[in-house]
C-alpha cells in the first residue's frame, strides 16, 4: 500500500482502475434506471432486490463506497501534488493549443460530480438508510418508482441533475478513454475503435440519465 | 627530450596494435581506485572514454559546458558510422577501410593510427548494439548498411539521419551507468579555463562553474582533452554555437603542440547564409548530390537579375545554365569529393554568378531527377503515355521518399519549396582535421595530457571521409585511450592523491582570474560577437576554401590587429560571479583570435595543396590540387608562442610503408 | 517587422524575476527565433544593459538545449519544431510575443530563460542504460536479429532530445513522456529485457523524487514534443511498471 502513495505510476493505476470500476457501476445504475421509463414493474422489482439483497448491501455497497472515496480522494491528492509541481505559474499558457479543456480540468468536473453525489446520497441513500435502519419501516416492493418520480417534481432539482450529468459526461469523455492509456492498453489513439466506444459511452450514458430525469419531470407536468 | 616521437610500435602494420596492447604496462585494479582522471568534453570521445575509464576502476571527473553531456555536438552528426564488418560480403576488410581513409586524407595521416582505427571499427558496432543503440535494420532483423562518398563498399551503419544522436546517447547511457555507480563525477555547466602542469606533467585543470562563476581547482593523475574541433573560428560553421577551442588551446599554451591547424573540411551542401543576422549554418546531407544537378546562370546579367529578384532561376532556359561541375569534371560530375565541389562553387560565386541576395549560393536542381524517376515509375506501372507533368508528379513522389525529411527541413528554414524551385546551397565549414598533436598512445607533448576525438589531429590527414568522424571519436574513447593511458598511469601508482594546494595551481588560478579581470575591464566599445564575426570574415575570405600567400600574410596581420583591438575594446556585460554568457563567449573568442593567426601561419607554411588545404599557387593547369610529397609529407606541429606568427614548427615525418602515394583525379 | 517582446528576466536562482517589455525593430522573417534574440541582445549590450540569457547550442534542432515558452507554448506555435528552428515569418508585424522559461518545481530557474534540467540526467542515471561493460568484448552485432518494426519503434522512442518541452507543456509538469521514451526504447529491444524490472522501478522512483507532477493523460506533451515522441511510450511504461511491481 505504501507504493500507492509513493509512486506516481501506482497512483495512476489506482485512479484508472477505480474509475473503470465506477464506469461499470454507472452502467449498471443506468440499466436499472431506464426500466423506470420502459418497464416500471421491473424497476420496482430490481430496486427492491438491490435494496434488500445481503450480498449487494453488505459486500457490493461498501466496495462501491470505497471505490468512490478512493477515486475522489486520490483525485484531490493528485491535483494538489500537480499544483505543487509548478509553483510559479506561466504568465501566458496556451493549453488549448495542445489539449482539451476537459482533460485539463478533471478536478472541476469531478468536484461538480462530487457535489451532485452529495445531494444524490442525501436524496436516496440517506433516505434508504433511514427507512430501513432508523425508522425500521417494513419492506414495500412498490415504493421505489413513486419515490423516484417524486424527486423529479422540482424544476430546480431537475436542472441541477441535468447540469451535473453534462459535467459527468465531460469528465467521462476524458476519463474513460484515459484510463485505458493509464493501464497501458496499446491503442488509444485518435480514430481507434476503443476511443470511439469510450466517447460514445461518455455521451450516451449521461444523456440517458438526463432523458430519464426529463421524462419523469415532463410526465409529471403534463 | 625527443619531441615528436610518435611511438609507433615496430612490426608489420596489421600486428602493431595487438603487439602494443600485449606489451604496454597495465595498472592493477586495486591501484586504479587510487588514480584520478579528468575528461574534458563529453561528446562521443569524451563520454565513451570517461565511461570506460570509470568501468576499469579509475576515478573520473567529466567536464562539459552544456547542461548535460547529452548535448555535445556529436549529437548533430547525420549520416552514419563506418566499420569494416563486411556484413554485405562486398569485399570490405580492415585493410580496405585503412586504405580508403589514408587515401581520402590525401596521404597526410599516420599509417599505424589509421590501421588501428580500422581494426577497432568492428568492435564499435558490437559495443553499440549491446548498449541498445537502435541502428537501422533489414527485414531479416540484421543490421543494414548504406554506402557513402569516396569508397567502393557498403560499410556505413546508420540510424535514419540521426546516427550521431543515437551513438552519443549510447555513450551517454554508459556514462550514466558509471555516474550511478559513483565512478564518474559529472561537472556539467563547467568550462576548463587552464591546464595545470606540475614538474612537466599534467596534474589537473582550472575550471569555471558557469552557474556560480566560481573558479575551481581539480587535480588528477591525467587529463584527457576531448573538447571537439575549432570550426567556429570561422564564426559561421555547422558547429554548435558553443563549440570552442578553449580547452585545447589552453593545453597548447601550457606546452602541447598543435598540429595541422589549417586542415579544415568545408562541406559543399549547406543552406546558404540568408543575411547579416545569420548565426550558424545547417548541413544538408551529401547524399542529395546523387540526384541533384548543380548549376549557376551562364550569363552575368541573368545572375544579377536573379539576385535582384527580377528573374527566377527556375524560369531560366536550359541553354542559359552552366552545370559547371559536369562541365569541369565530366567523369565524376556532381559527385566529385567535398573539397573539389566546394571550391568550384566558390569560384563561380566569386566570378559573380551567385544566385541569392548575398551572391553566395548555387542551385542544386532536382528537376531532371523528377522527370527521370517519373518516367521509370510511369513505365513500371504500365502507364505508357504519361504526359511530362504526370511523370514529374510521379518523380516528385520518388524523391520525397528518398529525401523527404531534408526537403522539409530546407523548406522550414528557407521558406522555399524545393519541389517547385531548385534548392540553393553553399559550402560551409564543417570539421577540423587539425588539433592537438598526439603520439600513438594519444598522448600530447605534455606527459599525462591526452587528446581524443576531433580535438586531436589524429587520423584523417588533410581531409576526412564521410561517416569517419563518429568512428574515430568512439574508437579513441572506448578502445584506444583506456588501454594506452594505462601505460602512463602505471608509473603513477605511487604518486598518491594530487594536491591542488601547490604553487602551480595557485599560479594557474591567478592567471585565470587575471584574464577574466582583463576581459571584464576592457573599455567596452564592441560586443564579443562583433569581434567573432569580424574574425570569421577574415578567416573565410583569406583562409577558407582556397588560400594564397598574400592573403594569408594579410590575414595574420589583420587577426593580430583585431586581437589587440579586442583586448582593448571588447565589452563584456554583467558580473563574473554569476552565470554570464558574454564572459563565456569572450574567453572563447579570445582563444580563437590566437588560433586564427596560427591557422593562417600553418597554411602559409604548407606550400602545397592537399585535401581541405588548397593553395592557389599550387595547382595544375586546369585548377586541380597539386600535392608535394617530396617536401610536405609531414605533420606540422606548432609549439606555442605568444605571437602565434612566431610559433616554432616541429615536423613529424610521415612514413608510408604500406600504401603507394597517388594523385587523385576526377576528370 | 516590429515586435513587442515580453521576456522573463531573473538575475539569479534566488532573485525575484519579472516580465520586461522590449520593443524590437528590424526583425526579418528569415531569422530564426534565436537569431531574433541575438539581435535583441546585441542591442541591449550596445545600450549598456545585460543581455537576456538563454540556453542554446546546435541550432539545428537536435541537441535539445533551447527551451523557451513562447506565447504559452513550449518552442512556440509551430509543431514538431524546436525554438531554434522556429522562424520569425511565423509572426506578424506588431505582434506581442511572451517569452518565459520552462516552469516546474523540478526545473528551477538559474537565470532569465535558463533552467536547471539536471533532473533529467538523474532520471537517466537511475537506470537509462544497459549494463554491458565497454570493453568491446561483446558478441557480434548480428548475433541477435531484431524485428525491423521493433527496432524502428525503439529508434523513434530514442529520438527524444531531452529538451523538457513535455514537462513545460504539461499542466502538471509531469516528466512521464521523457522517462517513458527511454524505458520504451529498451523495453522494445531484447538487450534491454534483462534489466527491465529494475530499470522501470528505479527510473520512476527517481522521476518522482525530482518533484515532477503526475500524468493525467492530457496528451499535451506529445502535441508539443518537437520530435513527436508518442503517448504510446507512456502506456508502455505503465505496463512495464505493473509487470515489475506484480512479478516481484
Amino acid at each position: 500500500m505504501s507504493a500507492l502513495v509513493k509512486s506516481s505510476l501506482a497512483r495512476k493505476w489506482v485512479m484508472a482502475l477505480s474509475g473503470l470500476f465506477l464506469v461499470v457501476f454507472l452502467t449498471q445504475h443506468f440499466v436499472i434506471n431506464i426500466t423506470s421509463v420502459i418497464a416500471p414493474d421491473t424497476f420496482n422489482e430490481w430496486s427492491h432486490f438491490m435494496g434488500y439483497n445481503g450480498l449487494v448491501q453488505f459486500v457490493a455497497q461498501p466496495i462501491l463506497i470505497a471505490g468512490v472515496i478512493i477515486h475522489f480522494v486520490m483525485g484531490f491528492v493528485l491535483d494538489y501534488q500537480n499544483r505543487k509541481a509548478r509553483p510559479v505559474k506561466y504568465a501566458k499558457f496556451s493549453g488549448n493549443a495542445n489539449s482539451t479543456w476537459v482533460s485539463r480540468n478533471m478536478i472541476i468536473s469531478g468536484a461538480v460530480v462530487l457535489a451532485f453525489l452529495g445531494l444524490h446520497m442525501y436524496d436516496f441513500w440517506v433516505h434508504e438508510m433511514a427507512y430501513k435502519y432508523v425508522e425500521n419501516k417494513p419492506e414495500d416492493p412498490t415504493r421505489y418508482l413513486p419515490e423516484l418520480k417524486e424527486k423529479f417534481v422540482d424544476g430546480w432539482r431537475v436542472a441541477i441533475y441535468v447540469v451535473s450529468f453534462v459535467l459527468l459526461s465531460l469528465h467521462l469523455w476524458h476519463g474513460f478513454n484515459s484510463s485505458f492509456q493509464s493501464i497501458g492498453v496499446k491503442s488509444v489513439k485518435k480514430g481507434d475503435s476503443l476511443r470511439k466506444v469510450t466517447y460514445a459511452w461518455a455521451v450516451l450514458i449521461p444523456a440517458g440519465f438526463v432523458f430519464i430525469a426529463l421524462f419523469h419531470y415532463f410526465n409529471h407536468i403534463s | 627530450m625527443a619531441v615528436l616521437d610518435s611511438k609507433v610500435p615496430k612490426g608489420p602494420l596489421a600486428e602493431k596494435w595487438n603487439t602494443h596492447k600485449n606489451t604496454i604496462n597495465l595498472v592493477n585494479p586495486a591501484n586504479k581506485r587510487n588514480i584520478d582522471v579528468i575528461v574534458v568534453g563529453t561528446g562521443l570521445a569524451g563520454s565513451s572514454a570517461a565511461a570506460t575509464l570509470g568501468e576499469l576502476g579509475y576515478n573520473v571527473k567529466t567536464f562539459c559546458y552544456n547542461d548535460s553531456p547529452r548535448r555535445a555536438h556529436s549529437i548533430a552528426a547525420q549520416g552514419g558510422i563506418n566499420a569494416s564488418k563486411n556484413y554485405q560480403g562486398d569485399g570490405d576488410s580492415n585493410f580496405r577501410l585503412f586504405y580508403d581513409t589514408i587515401k581520402g586524407g590525401d596521404y597526410r595521416s599516420r599509417e599505424a593510427n589509421v590501421h588501428r582505427l580500422a581494426e577497432v571499427s568492428s568492435n564499435i558496432i558490437d559495443q553499440c548494439v549491446a548498449q541498445g543503440v537502435p541502428f537501422a535494420r533489414e527485414y531479416g532483423g540484421l543490421l543494414d548498411n548504406r554506402s557513402f562518398g569516396g569508397v567502393l563498399v557498403s560499410r556505413t551503419f546508420y540510424a535514419a539521419g540521426q546516427t550521431g544522436q543515437q551513438l552519443l546517447l549510447g555513450a551517454y547511457s554508459s556514462l550514466n551507468r558509471q555516474i550511478n555507480r559513483g565512478k564518474v563525477q559529472p561537472f556539467n555547466r563547467h568550462e576548463m579555463l587552464d591546464l595545470v602542469v606540475v614538474d612537466g606533467k599534467a596534474r589537473g585543470i582550472i575550471a569555471r562553474n558557469l552557474v556560480t562563476g566560481e573558479i575551481e581547482r581539480h587535480g588528477a593523475h591525467a587529463v584527457v582533452i576531448a573538447s571537439g574541433g575549432y570550426g567556429n573560428v570561422f564564426f559561421l560553421s555547422t558547429n554548435a554555437m558553443g563549440s570552442n577551442v578553449m580547452a585545447a588551446w589552453r593545453t597548447h599554451r601550457r606546452g602541447a603542440y598543435f598540429a595541422n591547424p589549417c586542415y579544415t573540411q568545408i562541406h559543399p551542401t549547406c543552406i546558404p547564409v540568408s543575411g547579416e543576422h545569420q548565426s550558424k549554418l545547417t548541413l544538408m546531407s551529401e547524399s542529395l548530390r546523387n540526384d541533384g544537378r548543380i548549376w549557376v546562370p551562364k550569363k552575368l546579367e541573368d545572375a544579377e537579375a536573379i539576385r535582384a529578384g527580377k528573374k527566377r532561376g527556375v524560369d531560366l532556359p536550359e541553354e542559359d545554365r552552366d552545370y559547371y561541375l559536369e562541365r569541369r569534371y565530366p567523369a565524376f560530375g556532381n559527385l566529385v569529393p567535398r573539397d573539389v565541389a566546394s571550391r568550384a562553387a566558390k569560384e563561380r560565386c566569386d566570378a559573380g554568378y551567385g544566385v541569392n541576395k548575398t551572391g553566395n549560393a548555387v542551385y542544386l536542381d532536382f528537376a531532371a531527377s523528377f522527370l527521370r524517376y517519373g518516367k521509370v515509375e510511369a513505365l513500371t506501372h504500365g502507364h505508357k503515355n504519361a504526359t511530362e507533368e504526370e511523370m514529374i508528379a510521379l518523380g516528385k513522389k520518388v524523391i520525397e521518399k528518398k529525401y523527404g525529411n531534408l526537403f522539409d527541413m530546407y523548406r522550414n528554414i528557407t521558406d522555399e519549396n524545393p519541389y517547385e524551385v531548385p534548392m540553393k546551397i553553399f559550402p560551409a565549414v564543417h570539421y577540423t582535421m587539425g588539433g592537438l598533436w598526439v603520439d600513438y598512445n594519444l598522448q600530447t607533448t605534455i606527459p599525462g595530457c591526452f587528446a581524443a576525438g576531433e580535438a586531436n589531429f589524429s587520423d584523417h590527414g588533410a581531409n576526412r571521409l564521410g561517416a569517419s568522424a563518429l568512428m574515430q571519436g568512439l574508437a579513441d574513447g572506448y578502445f584506444v585511450l583506456p588501454y594506452t593511458i594505462g601505460d602512463y598511469l602505471s608509473n603513477e601508482i605511487r604518486t598518491g592523491e594530487i594536491s591542488t594546494d601547490t604553487p602551480e595551481f595557485d599560479q594557474a588560478e591567478q592567471d585565470t582570474r587575471d584574464r577574466i579581470d582583463r576581459l571584464m575591464k576592457a573599455s567596452g566599445k564592441h560586443s564579443v560577437d562583433y569581434y567573432h564575426k569580424k574574425l570569421g570574415l577574415i578567416m573565410w575570405n583569406k583562409c577558407g576554401m582556397s588560400r594564397n600567400a598574400t592573403d594569408l600574410q594579410k590575414a595574420m596581420d589583420e587577426i593580430k590587429e583585431l586581437r589587440e583591438d579586442f583586448w582593448a575594446n571588447v565589452r563584456v556585460t554583467g558580473n563574473p560571479n554569476t552565470k554570464n554568457q558574454e564572459l563565456e563567449k569572450a574567453g572563447r573568442v579570445a582563444d580563437f583570435l590566437e588560433l586564427g593567426e596560427l591557422f593562417a601561419k600553418d597554411a602559409l607554411t604548407r606550400n602545397e595543396s592537399c585535401g581541405g588545404h588548397f593553395r592557389e599557387e599550387y595547382q595544375t593547369e586546369d585548377g586541380e590540387a597539386l600535392r608535394d610529397d617530396e617536401n610536405f609529407a609531414f605533420v606540422s606541429a606548432w609549439e606555442y608562442n605568444e605571437n602565434p606568427r612566431d610559433a616554432k614548427l616541429h615536423k613529424e615525418e610521415l612514413v608510408f610503408e604500406n600504401v603507394e602515394l597517388k594523385t587523385r583525379s576526377y576528370k | 517587422m516590429k515586435l513587442n517582446l515580453k521576456i522573463w528576466r531573473q538575475e539569479g536562482p534566488e532573485a525575484k524575476g519579472k516580465m520586461v517589455d522590449y520593443p524590437l525593430d528590424g526583425v526579418d522573417g528569415d531569422m530564426s527565433f534565436l537569431e531574433m534574440m541575438d539581435i535583441l541582445n546585441e542591442k541591449l549590450i550596445n545600450e549598456g544593459e545585460t543581455p537576456v540569457e538563454f540556453d542554446h547550442d546546435c541550432r539545428e534542432g537536435i541537441c535539445g538545449s533551447c527551451n523557451m515558452m513562447i506565447n504559452g507554448e513550449p518552442h512556440g506555435p509551430q509543431k514538431l519544431t524546436t525554438t531554434c528552428q522556429l522562424h520569425m515569418r511565423k509572426f506578424k508585424d506588431g505582434d506581442t510575443i511572451t517569452v518565459e522559461p520552462w516552469r516546474a518545481k523540478a526545473f528551477p530557474v538559474i537565470k532569465d530563460l535558463i533552467v536547471d534540467r539536471s533532473a533529467f540526467d538523474r532520471i537517466q542515471q537511475a537506470g537509462g542504460y544497459i549494463s554491458v561493460n565497454t570493453s568491446g568484448n561483446t558478441q557480434d552485432a548480428n548475433s541477435i536479429p531484431i524485428e525491423k518494426s521493433k527496432a524502428d519503434e525503439a529508434f523513434w522512442s530514442a529520438t527524444c532530445i531531452g529538451c523538457g518541452a513535455c514537462v513545460a507543456a504539461c499542466k502538471n509538469a509531469s516528466a512521464m513522456l521523457f522517462t517513458s521514451a527511454k524505458i520504451s526504447q529498451f523495453a522494445l529491444l531484447p538487450q534491454g529485457e534483462v534489466e527491465a524490472t529494475d530499470r522501470v522501478r528505479n527510473m520512476v522512483r527517481q522521476m518522482d523524487e525530482e518533484g515532477f507532477g503526475n500524468c493525467t493523460n492530457t496528451g499535451a506533451c506529445m502535441v508539443e514534443c518537437p520530435k513527436g515522441i508518442k503517448l504510446d511510450n507512456i502506456a508502455r511504461m505503465n505496463r512495464e511498471y505493473l509487470k515489475a511491481e506484480t512479478v516481484a
